[in-house]
C-alpha cells in the first residue's frame, strides 16, 4: 500500500510539474499582449508622480546585453525600493536576443550595448539612450613596455598583421590576441568602432563574457584583450588610445575612440505601468548617480 | 505492509488482481517515458539541426559540403560573407576525446586492478571516497581549475604564447573522465568469479601477475562498458573545456600545444546570441556532435557484444 502510494504522489507531483510550467508560460504571453489594453488610464499619473511610492505594481521584465546588466539590476533593485510591489527581473542574455525579445514581447524592455542596427530599426521599436560605455583595451600588467597604442595599431593587431609586441615597441615576444564570442555586443562594438569587422585574425583566443577575457589576459603577459569600463581593475593594465586615457570623462568629451551607447528599445504598447514608470525612473538624478557607480557614463 | 510486495506467500491472489495492472502500467510509462524523451531531443534537435541546408529555408541555404568540409567559422548577417566550417573543430573534439581516451584507460585500468585486487582495505577506502569526490565536482570547477592551474604551466614549456590548448583540453578531460571509468573498471574486476584467481595462484603466478594477466582481461567487457561512458562524457563536456581550449575561429591543430574549438564550446559560446542562420548552423553542430556520440557508442556497443562475459 504505501509504495503505491509513493509512486501515486511521486506521479501527482511530476504531473504538477508540467502543469506549472505551461501556466507560467500562458501568463507571461498573455501579460505582454494584453499589457496595452488596461494601461492607458493609469499611465498619466505614473509619469507625473513618479517619485511617490504609491500604488505602483505589476511587473517590468527587460532583458539584453550582458554589458548592461550591471547598471539594469542596480537601477531595478532601487526601483523595487521605492515601489516594493514592483516585480522587476533583468536577464543579460545578449544585445541581439535582448533587442530581438522586447521585438516580440517577451520582455517589455531589451537593452543593448551597441547602436540599434538597420535590420532591427525596421521593427519600428522606440529607442532610448540610457548611457554610455567606452571599451578599454587591456594589457597584462606585467607588460610595461606598451602603455599606448594607436587605432590603426590596435586594428593591425586584430587583423593579425601584427603578431610581435616589438612592431608596437613592447618586447619581443608574440602577441596573444584575446576576442569576445560572435555575436557578443561588445566585439560587434570594438570590431565596428576598429574597424576590422569580420576580419578578426583566426589566431585570436575566444573567452566567454567580459570575465573570461579579464581572467585570460590577466593570467598571459604577452595577451592583449578589450572589455567594458565597469571591468576595469587591477588584475589588468589599460592602455591609452591615440593617448587617451579610457576614462569616462574622455567619453563623454568624445575625445576617447572607442565608446559606445548603452540603448533602451521597446514597443510602447507592450510596456506596463510599472515599465513606464521605470522608463522615467531611468532620467532621475538618482538613477544617473547609480550608473555612474557601477561605472556606465549618465548621459545630462 | 511494505512485505507486501515481496512476500509470495503472503499474495492474495484478489488483490493481487487489482494492484497488479496499475503497477505495471506505471512501470511502463516511465519507461516510455525516457524513450519519448530521448526520441523528441533527437528529433528537435536534428530537424533544426537540417534546416540550414534546405533550399526552402527561409533564412538562407548554406551547402552541406562547405560546413563539413570548412575550416574556419565566421558568422556574418550577410550570407555571402558569412563561413560555417565546423571539420576543425571535428578535428579538435576528436582529438581531445582521444587523447583524453589514451590517457585514461591505462591509468583508469590499473587504479581499478590495484584498488579491486591489490589494495588493503584502508587505502581502498580513501582512494574511494576520492574518486567519488572528483566524480561529483562540477565541470565549470574543473575548467577554473584549468585555467588556473594548467594552462598557465603549459605556457611555460609551450613553444605558443599560449597556453590554452588542445592539450590543456586533454588533460582536463582525463580528470573527468577517470572517476566514472576508475569505478566501472573495478565493478567489473570485482565481478570476476575467485575460481580464476585461485586457478592462477594454483599454477604459481603473484598476484600482480594474475591482476594483469588473468583478472583484467577477463573483465574487459566491463572496462570497455566504462570507455564508452567516458567517450561520451569527454566529446560531449562544454563547460570546462570553453574555458580552456582557446576557442579559435579556424584552423586544424596540429601540435599539443595549438589552441582548439571543440564542437560542444561552440554551442555554447554563441547559441545565446545567435538569429537566423547563425542559430540555426549551431543547431547543425550539435546535430554533427549527437551523430558522433550515437556512432561512436554504437561501434563499441557492437564490440562489447562480442566479448567475455564480465
Amino acid at each position: 500500500m504505501k509504495k503505491i502510494l509513493i509512486v501515486a504522489l511521486a506521479l501527482v507531483l511530476a504531473l504538477a510539474i508540467f502543469a506549472g510550467c505551461q501556466k507560467e508560460t500562458e501568463t507571461t504571453v498573455s501579460d505582454a499582449t494584453e499589457a496595452p489594453a488596461d494601461n492607458t488610464e493609469t499611465a498619466s499619473d505614473a509619469t507625473e508622480a513618479p517619485e511617490a511610492p504609491m500604488s505602483l505594481s505589476g511587473e517590468v521584465t527587460v532583458s539584453g546585453s550582458t554589458s548592461v546588466e550591471k547598471i539594469g539590476i542596480a537601477l531595478g533593485d532601487e526601483f523595487m525600493a521605492m515601489y516594493p510591489d514592483v516585480k522587476y527581473t533583468y536577464q543579460g542574455i545578449g544585445s541581439s536576443a535582448g533587442v530581438k525579445n522586447a521585438n516580440e514581447g517577451v520582455t517589455m524592455l531589451g537593452t543593448a550595448s551597441r547602436n540599434i542596427k538597420d535590420s532591427e530599426k525596421e521593427w519600428g521599436m522606440t529607442e532610448e539612450v540610457l548611457a554610455y560605455d567606452g571599451i578599454a583595451v587591456v594589457v597584462n600588467p606585467a607588460n610595461t613596455a606598451v602603455s599606448n597604442l594607436t587605432m590603426e595599431e590596435i586594428q593591425k593587431i586584430y587583423l593579425g598583421e601584427i603578431t610581435n609586441w616589438s612592431q608596437v615597441g613592447g618586447e619581443d615576444t608574440a602577441i596573444v590576441v584575446v576576442s569576445r564570442e560572435d555575436g557578443s555586443g561588445t566585439r560587434g562594438a570594438f570590431e565596428e568602432l576598429v574597424e576590422f569587422e569580420d576580419s578578426l585574425t583566426a589566431d585570436a583566443l575566444i573567452s566567454e563574457g567580459n570575465g573570461g577575457v579579464h581572467a585570460t589576459v590577466a593570467e598571459n603577459e604577452s595577451a592583449i584583450g578589450y572589455i567594458s569600463f565597469t571591468y576595469i581593475d587591477s588584475a589588468v593594465k589599460t592602455v591609452t588610445v591615440e593617448g587617451v586615457e579610457p576614462t569616462v570623462e574622455n567619453v563623454l568629451a568624445t575625445t576617447y575612440p572607442i565608446s559606445r551607447p548603452f540603448m533602451i528599445v521597446y514597443h510602447e504598447a507592450n510596456l506596463s505601468d510599472a515599465a513606464k514608470a521605470f522608463l522615467e525612473f531611468t532620467k532621475t538624478d538618482l538613477a544617473k548617480e547609480i550608473i555612474e557607480e557601477k561605472g556606465g557614463i549618465a548621459i545630462d | 505492509m511494505l512485505a507486501y510486495f515481496c512476500n509470495f506467500k503472503d499474495l492474495n491472489m484478489r488483490k493481487t488482481k487489482k494492484y497488479e495492472p496499475l503497477v505495471e502500467l506505471i512501470f511502463r510509462i516511465s519507461s516510455v517515458m525516457t524513450i519519448v524523451a530521448v526520441g523528441f531531443i533527437v528529433l528537435f534537435i536534428i530537424s533544426k539541426g537540417v534546416q540550414p541546408f534546405l533550399s526552402s529555408n527561409k533564412e538562407g541555404t548554406y551547402s552541406f559540403v562547405k560546413f563539413i568540409s570548412g575550416l574556419e567559422w565566421r558568422p556574418n548577417d550577410d550570407i555571402n560573407k558569412a563561413q560555417y566550417g565546423i571539420l576543425y573543430m571535428i578535428v579538435g573534439s576528436l582529438f581531445a576525446t582521444g587523447g583524453a581516451i589514451i590517457l585514461g584507460v591505462p591509468i583508469s585500468i590499473f587504479a581499478a586492478g590495484y584498488l579491486s585486487e591489490l589494495a588493503n582495505e584502508k587505502v581502498k577506502k580513501i582512494a574511494k571516497a576520492g574518486i567519488m569526490l572528483l566524480a561529483g565536482i562540477p565541470s565549470v570547477i574543473y575548467g577554473v581549475f584549468g585555467l588556473g592551474f594548467i594552462v598557465p604551466k603549459i605556457k611555460e614549456i609551450s613553444p605558443m604564447p599560449q597556453g590554452q590548448s588542445l592539450l590543456a583540453v586533454i588533460i582536463v578531460l582525463t580528470m573527468m573522465i577517470l572517476p566514472t571509468m576508475i569505478v566501472i573498471a573495478e565493478n567489473a574486476i570485482a565481478s570476476v568469479p575467485s575460481a580464476y584467481r585461485n586457478a592462477s595462484y594454483a599454477l604459481g603466478a603473484s598476484k600482480v601477475y594474475t591482476t594483469i594477466h588473468v583478472i583484467i582481461p577477463a573483465a574487459r567487457r566491463g572496462i570497455l562498458v566504462g570507455v564508452i561512458l567516458g567517450v561520451g562524457r569527454a566529446i560531449g563536456e562544454a563547460m570546462a573545456v570553453v574555458l580552456i581550449a582557446g576557442n579559435v575561429s579556424g584552423g586544424i591543430p596540429t601540435s599539443l600545444f595549438e589552441p582548439i574549438r571543440p564542437l560542444t564550446a561552440n554551442v555554447v559560446l554563441e547559441m545565446s546570441y545567435a538569429t537566423g542562420l547563425h542559430s540555426e548552423m549551431l543547431f547543425a553542430t550539435g546535430s554533427i556532435l549527437m551523430l558522433f556520440i550515437i556512432g561512436i557508442n554504437l561501434v563499441l556497443s557492437r564490440i562489447i557484444k562480442r566479448m567475455g562475459k564480465y
